[in-house]
């Protein structure tokens, strides 16, 4: 590997605009002027991905060099004098962003992204108002890719930036989508030009979430919602996951570190659904399977270690990329799959609604979620058991249609039984909360002791790999868990050749967990990411209950409806099986 | 009609480069050589991907950068203009058009018998003898009207003293 | 001052090329020979004598590029040899590598002992396959006779040649693209710094240099640097082998000293021999596509590198392709824009849309569409393109432009008019007229 690194104990003094700034080695022009107000125009960059340097948008000069410098990829020097306006350096900014915008498709009033896109906002910010430049005739001539369950493709509003390419390759290492041809060919493309649908694409959308535009984007399903809303002989109803009520408040300019659950159950029901449900409540029915998974699979030499499998991209990757280990992956479906089951099965018994009646709206903070309802096998309710899958960005588009103003709706509760949850299902939508969780019941089961400190924190945080071992009352259990693919991978290496020794691994396929999710709002990065987490573990601490075996609702369920956890009816209707995908 | 290229001949061209990621170039040339129609088929650049532990989107995009690469049948023999500033003052337009009446397709375009594509490209480093034409490994330069006719009738009819009797190198 | 001078082209078309007998028998290896007994700061220290610029195109000091990389601590190193000679107008590589391979392998087996690498590698371009097997052979021959591979010349020192093949991109003789090439991967040209110096090929301190300065080497080391240097100008050491192509008499590589005078390159019958078809010199275009153009007033400006770059010319690859006045310079520009719009790898901006722009409103003044708003959008593509692209390709695809806007501004004016001086342009609308 390289030796060339950049000592960030080291400190580095240098002006930009005049200004003096004192920032570590290894620090970017761009990050050290934001330290003091100065926000230069980025277009490629995003904080989370490697440095490309293709758009030239944040060019700045440097005293005593002649060639401009990307503020994105040059670290500051010593005594450096930098100058990021000037009027060289604003015509040179707005020409490369008249080149972008001579070949960007003006629609932006028909675009999914009006408002939220990045190359609008520069066109804004540069008071663009002429493109003095001719169109070349491929503009608005590619053909849009719209095969894929999840996501869309269209190649004519695509900047070139990279950023999606960097993620499918770099973090997630799906690598479906990647850099093809040259010059004014040069485009982000599948392998031989395929549909997305034909790739190792596993729908986590990542590429979506990072995309500055519109050119990748989830298939809009709010219609299909609208549609059942208005029809009057269906009996909709709404289930959310965790991490959308940490993020949803963003898509109405609120900060990230806020949790809205009570809004949103508000907003839910003024959109006009019957029921206003939580996948909380199923993902402590996750827990109530999985661990006692666990605990067969300990107790009966079961291939181990047992990797959750809560996540629909890291399943797609498991099917499509390591068949090998998918006897190592849990039979559980999904907490929005279990909670479509049961809708269409005991809460249709419970409410003496008619299966055919009921239709399940999931709200999901992920893209992979479109493609896990529409499995074929997921309908063992008798019927699709969930049937439409909104987005974070969807759900708060229906919102605004609806004419409801977030900020100022009151706070209401989820509906009952389908709503009752504990703080352990809280924790679901961030990486190592399902395995927290776990811990949290699989402990208690085991041990048939009271846990002292409910409170895994070694499992906690963004790091992409955690380890640790847990004490069970003398019973040692090692886990892992890893986010974002490319984490995975490492980490599924380790377990395919031997070097790993775990009894249970936690895999989400975004990074950061489903706070991170290729369905939220847009504009994520670690930072808002780590407020979405402390709001959510805030939300777990709050709670009353924080163990999904303790979950009132979740008792009734065994009692009156599941029998046992693993037992005849929860194989039928919360487990499944996987398939090798080529 | 050539005889396609078999997997295994895929494989052994592979493996005689070591099954090493930096030869890719070179495989995927040899791959296109072999191939009868100069060109690398979906199906082959797999069999790389996959024995070079490479993600086939990676050495798509290698496929699609080099110039000297097709994804597409051409013919067996790539005849390639110069059109570089050399050679196109000492009127490189009017060597086209020659091998297009010669050949009697346009440039870009493969003969119906599947023998010639005509294709421009930038320079091939032969600019003291422009225009030039390429047509694998070997450069024809000063070319005129009756070296044109001669040079499609040598390679017609095979002649392969002919063919690098009249080449320049 | 003789006008011609043959160091390192001497056994081009006189020996065997492959043949260490041959290249033995015409002073071969006697570089590498006292190369063996010297230090490798005795070794850079007549590089920098010599004052040998690169003669791939960019010019950087050979011998301060080796002291940068002979102080970075780590190994192994690894040499590399640009090969990827693209640049249209330049062909001077390709005589080398086929006709003398012998002094370039023995110009990277001087640098490998200098920096203690025991691996190379030569870039190739994939135009030049032919070339390849000879260099090949020569390689093979050169490890046979102990002079390559283990234990040169009996020595402990074990340095191996590897050929890569380019396979079509221009792009790759830029330094950094072309490492990823040698790697396998597109051509893409790297951010730095970091420098190649530091982080190159497999991520480790590399030296890359192009052929013919690689070719100098066993000379420089032989005779001494000062003795190099003396052949040419104060700033600019030795001698350069340029190329001329185009309308003019002698098209053809010769090894000239630096210092002799443009029209003695154009004109002397030694060289050039004038315009062909007794037409009068209308501009020349040096150092390859990426190059400035220059006039016949610039005539008795010595060629080296300080005096082209006090007149706005360069050296550049030693590309001289002649222009006569049959030829148009819009028509001309479009020809060099057009090679840029091949051969953009597409990353970045500037270098994409720029060139492609840039073309279209080139073809604007050829149809007889332009207008002035054009000529002002031209000025802010070259600005743009030439301070803020990615890589040297993107920076400098448009110097002939700008040159040609200087030179030509009438000429190109009258396109506004439809009017087209040299009588290439409008010809199909005036066809149609009649």
């Amino acid at each position: 590997m390289s030796h060339y690194q950049p000592d960030p104990t080291k400190s580095v003094t240098l002006t930009i605009d005049g200004i003096s700034v004192t920032v570590p080695e290894g620090t970017s022009i761009l990050e050290a002027a934001k330290q003091i107000g100065i926000n230069i125009p980025i277009l490629c960059h995003h904080p989370d991905l490697r440095v490309r340097a293709n758009c030239r948008i944040c060019i700045v000069t440097a005293k005593g060099q002649r060639k401009f410098k990307t503020a994105c990829s040059t670290e500051v020097w010593s005594g450096a004098e930098i100058l990021t306006n000037s009027t060289a350096i604003r015509d040179a900014r707005k020409t490369v962003l008249e080149l972008i915008l001579a070949e960007h498709p003006q629609e932006c009033l028909q675009c999914i992204r009006n408002g939220s896109c990045e190359l609008q906002k520069l066109a804004k910010d540069f008071g663009i108002q002429e493109i003095p430049f001719t169109p070349s005739p491929l503009v608005g001539e590619l053909p849009i890719d719209d095969a894929h369950p999840a996501i869309v493709r269209n190649p004519n509003k695509c900047v070139k930036c990279g950023r999606c390419v960097e993620v499918c390759q770099e973090i997630q290492t799906v690598r479906a989508i990647n850099t093809a041809h040259r010059s004014q060919h040069y485009e982000i493309s599948t392998a031989f030009e395929k549909n997305l649908a034909e790739t190792p694409c596993v729908s986590c959308g990542q590429c979506v979430a990072v995309c500055p535009v519109g050119a990748l984007y989830e298939h809009d399903d709010t219609a299909k919602v609208w549609a059942a809303l208005d029809n009057h002989d269906l009996h909709v109803v709404v289930q959310t996951a965790p991490a959308v009520r940490v993020a949803l408040g963003e898509e109405f300019g609120m900060d990230s570190g806020n949790i809205f659950t009570g809004k949103m159950v508000a907003g839910l029901r003024r959109l006009g659904f019957a029921k206003v449900f939580d996948t909380d409540f199923s993902a402590d029915v996750t827990i109530m399977e999985e661990g006692h998974e666990l605990l067969e699979r300990i107790n009966n030499n079961g291939p181990l270690p047992l990797i959750t499998s809560c996540c629909p991209g890291w399943v797609n990757f498991a099917e499509k990329l390591y068949p090998e280990l998918l006897p190592h992956v849990s039979s559980c479906k999904s907490p929005q799959q279990m909670f479509g089951a049961l809708a269409k099965t005991y809460y249709a018994q419970t409410s003496g609604i008619s299966p055919e009646k009921i239709f399940v709206v999931s709200i999901m903070p992920c893209t992979a979620k479109k493609y896990e309802c529409a499995r074929p096998e997921m309908n063992d309710s008798g019927y699709q058991d969930v049937d439409v899958v909104l987005t974070t960005r969807e759900l708060a588009k229906m919102l605004k249609q609806a004419n409801i103003n977030f900020n100022s709706l009151p706070e209401e509760s989820f509906d009952e039984p389908l709503g009752i949850s504990t703080g352990a299902a809280v924790i679901f939508g961030t990486s190592g909360g399902v395995m927290e969780a776990a811990l949290r019941t699989v402990y208690e089961v085991v041990t048939e002791k009271p846990l002292g400190k409910l409170d895994f924190d070694n499992v906690r945080g963004l790091t992409g790999i955690k380890e640790a071992t847990v004490d069970l009352d003398g019973t040692t259990v090692k886990v892992a868990i890893a986010n974002g693919l490319g984490n995975a991978r490492i980490l599924l290496e380790k377990i395919k050749s031997g070097q790993a020794d775990y009894q249970f691994v936690e895999i989400m396929a975004c990074p950061g967990g489903c706070i991170g999710g290729g369905g939220q709002p847009h504009g994520t990065t670690t930072v808002t990411k780590q407020g979405r987490m402390s709001a959510m573990y805030q939300a777990d601490k709050n709670s009353a209950l924080r163990q999904s075996h303790k979950n009132p609702a979740i008792i009734s369920l065994y009692k009156d409806f599941l029998a046992q956890p693993l037992g005849h009816k929860s194989h039928k209707l919360l487990h499944t099986q996987y398939k090798t995908i080529k | 009609m050539h005889k396609e290229l078999t997997n295994e001949q895929v494989l052994k061209i592979i493996k005689a480069n070591g099954n090493s990621k930096e030869r890719l170039l070179s495989i995927l040339l040899e791959i296109q050589k072999a191939s009868g129609h100069n060109s690398v088929d979906e199906a082959w650049a797999k069999i790389v991907a996959q024995e070079l532990h490479l993600p086939l989107t990676k050495v798509y995009n290698v496929l699609t950068f080099y110039a000297m690469f097709s994804t597409k049948h051409r013919g067996k023999y790539v005849i390639e203009i110069c059109k570089s500033t050399p050679c196109k003052v000492t009127k490189s337009d009017e060597i086209v058009q020659m091998f297009e009446e010669e050949l009697g397709i346009n440039i870009s375009e493969t003969t119906p018998d599947n023998l010639f594509t005509l294709m421009h490209t930038g320079c091939v480093g032969a600019c003291d003898i422009g225009p030039v034409a390429k047509i694998g490994e070997r450069i024809y330069g000063n070319l005129t009207k009756e070296k044109i006719s001669n040079i499609v009738s040598l390679y017609r009819k095979g002649d392969t003293n002919g063919i690098n009797q009249a080449a320049n190198f | 001052m003789a006008l011609t001078k043959q160091l390192i082209s001497k056994n081009c078309g006189k020996i065997k090329p492959e043949s260490i007998d041959g290249y033995i028998q015409s002073g071969g290896y006697e570089g590498l020979k006292k190369a063996l007994t010297m230090q490798p700061k005795e070794i850079i220290a007549e590089v920098k004598a010599a004052k040998l610029l690169g003669r791939g195109g960019a010019a950087y000091p050979v011998g301060a590029k080796w002291e940068h990389l002979l102080e970075i601590p780590h190994s192994p190193k690894f040499i590399v040899c640009n090969a990827d000679e693209g640049e249209p107008g330049t062909f001077k590589d390709k005589i080398l590598l086929s006709q003398d391979p012998l002094r370039v392998i023995e110009g990277m087996t001087i640098a490998a002992h200098v920096f203690g690498s025991h691996d190379a590698y030569i870039y190739i371009r994939g135009e030049y396959l032919a070339i390849q097997k000879v260099f090949q052979q020569a390689i093979d021959n050169a490890i046979a006779e102990g002079y390559l591979g283990n234990r040169i010349l009996g020595t402990d020192f074990t340095f191996n040649i590897h050929i890569t093949s380019g396979a079509g991109a221009y792009v790759c003789g830029e330094n950094s693209a072309l490492l990823n090439s040698i790697e396998g991967k597109p051509g893409y040209p790297r951010i730095k710094p970091p420098h190649l110096a530091e982080v190159g090929l497999f991520s480790m301190p590399t030296l890359v240099n192009n052929v013919e300065s690689f070719a100098t080497i066993p000379t420089i080391v032989l005779d001494g640097g000062n003795q190099y240097a003396n052949y040419g100008t104060a700033d600019s050491g030795g001698t350069k082998l340029i190329c001329l192509s185009g309308l003019v008499v002698n098209q053809g590589v010769y090894e000239i000293p630096f210092g002799i005078t443009l029209r003695d390159i154009i004109y002397n019958p030694e060289i050039g021999g004038g315009i062909a078809n007794g037409k009068k010199l209308k501009f020349f275009h040096l150092g390859g596509q990426s190059g400035p153009c220059g006039i016949p007033e610039q005539l008795d400006t010595p060629y080296c590198y300080a005096a082209l770059r006090s007149a706005g010319l360069s050296v550049g690859s030693g590309a001289v392709v002649i222009l006569d006045e049959s030829v148009c310079v819009v028509d001309y520009l479009k020809g060099v824009t057009e090679f840029f719009i091949h051969e953009s790898c597409g990353k970045c901006t500037p270098c994409r849309e720029g060139n492609q722009k840039v073309y279209a409103i080139l073809c604007k003044l050829s149809d007889g569409t332009a207008t002035t708003q054009d000529f002002k959008l031209l000025k802010r593509l070259i600005t743009t393109m030439t301070a803020a692209s990615f890589c040297g390709l993107g920076q400098s695809a448009t110097i002939a432009l700008a040159t040609c806007l200087k030179h030509f501004s009438a000429e190109i004016e009258d396109h506004l008019h439809k009017k087209c001086p040299a009588g290439v342009c409008f010809q199909e609308q005036e066809r149609a007229a009649i």
